[in-house]
């Protein structure tokens, strides 16, 4: 860990902040697309669809 | 889908190493600056999340362009779904921004016209999701969140532009140029731009995630549609 001196909260915090925000996009991104190709196959199955990829 | 289906795999791998790459190098490997100290180290991501919020928003009006004049369906949800994308940018660096400047301006917050307009994107980015959300014929959807993304253009264009022609900001001018003179010294410069690079990674593989995750929602309602009429 490098010595960041005085300014040591600014610094972390605005890290902290940013990777919780990248991160909670990132989560949510992967949750909605396991979703949607979860929703697309019961709707296939439902309606005999034909499989896009 | 299968072409961005076989690219997003190498796609993330790039964006992991680069991110990680400049991140780590830029917050252990680098000096602190003799004036910012080590709050320098910030700009690894204060500096590509703006880029990017500006450079979202561009790539939210291409699509919107494409979608009024060839009605092209994907170009519409490729730019609904860089929306939330480029409001976390824009949000990154507002608030790597303020954390930023509390040290070395005195405050959090200045209404300098930099700081301003990209308050101003990020209030375009929430109304243009919130349009999407709130209007049920989706074709009537695109129009109307593609003339709001036209609008919005002129605060993502004033976001970048303003430290040129506005002096009576706190904000200082742009750290990277392709003048050599104005940009940072080099041993922030190369991770800066690994960094810069991570960020435009990750931006695609987020929307190309995004975009297909609307065509399957489309896809999905438009088969249940199918299914309701001939029953």
């Amino acid at each position: 860990m490098p010595d960041l001196g005085t300014y040591a909260g600014a610094v972390l915090g605005a890290y902290g902040i940013s990777f919780a925000l990248l991160g909670g996009l990132v989560a949510l991104t992967l949750l909605r697309a396991a979703r949607a190709k979860k929703a697309l196959a019961a709707a296939e199955a439902r309606n005999g669809g034909i499989p896009n990829d | 889908m299968r072409l961005s289906g076989r690219v997003l795999p190498v796609l993330s791998a790039l964006a992991a190493v680069s991110l990680a790459a400049g991140l780590v190098w830029g917050f252990f490997f680098t000096p602190d600056d003799y004036q910012q100290g080590s709050t320098v180290k910030i700009i690894y991501l204060h500096v590509p999340a703006a880029l990017m919020a500006i450079n979202a928003w561009i790539m939210m009006l291409v699509a919107s362009l494409i979608w009024f004049i060839r009605r092209h369906h994907v170009s519409a949800l490729a730019a609904r779904a860089a929306a939330p994308v480029g409001a976390t940018f824009t949000l990154v660096a507002l608030a790597t921004g303020a954390i930023w400047g509390q040290p070395m301006w005195g405050t959090w917050w200045a209404w300098d016209p930099r700081l301003t307009s990209f308050l101003i994107l990020f209030v375009f980015y929430l109304g243009y999701i919130a349009l999407w959300e709130a209007v049920e014929d989706s074709e009537k959807a695109a129009d109307l969140t593609a003339a709001l993304c036209m609008v919005g253009s002129v605060f993502a264009l004033l976001s970048r532009y303003a430290v040129l022609f506005w002096n009576q900001g706190l904000h200082q001018g742009a750290s990277l140029s392709l003048d050599k003179e104005e940009n940072v010294a080099d041993v922030f410069y190369q991770p800066l731009l690994l960094s810069i690079a991570g960020f435009v990674l990750l931006f695609v593989v987020l929307v190309l995630i995004r975009t297909r995750t609307e065509i399957r929602l489309r896809r999905a309602a438009a088969l249940d549609q199918r299914g309701t009429a001939r029953a």
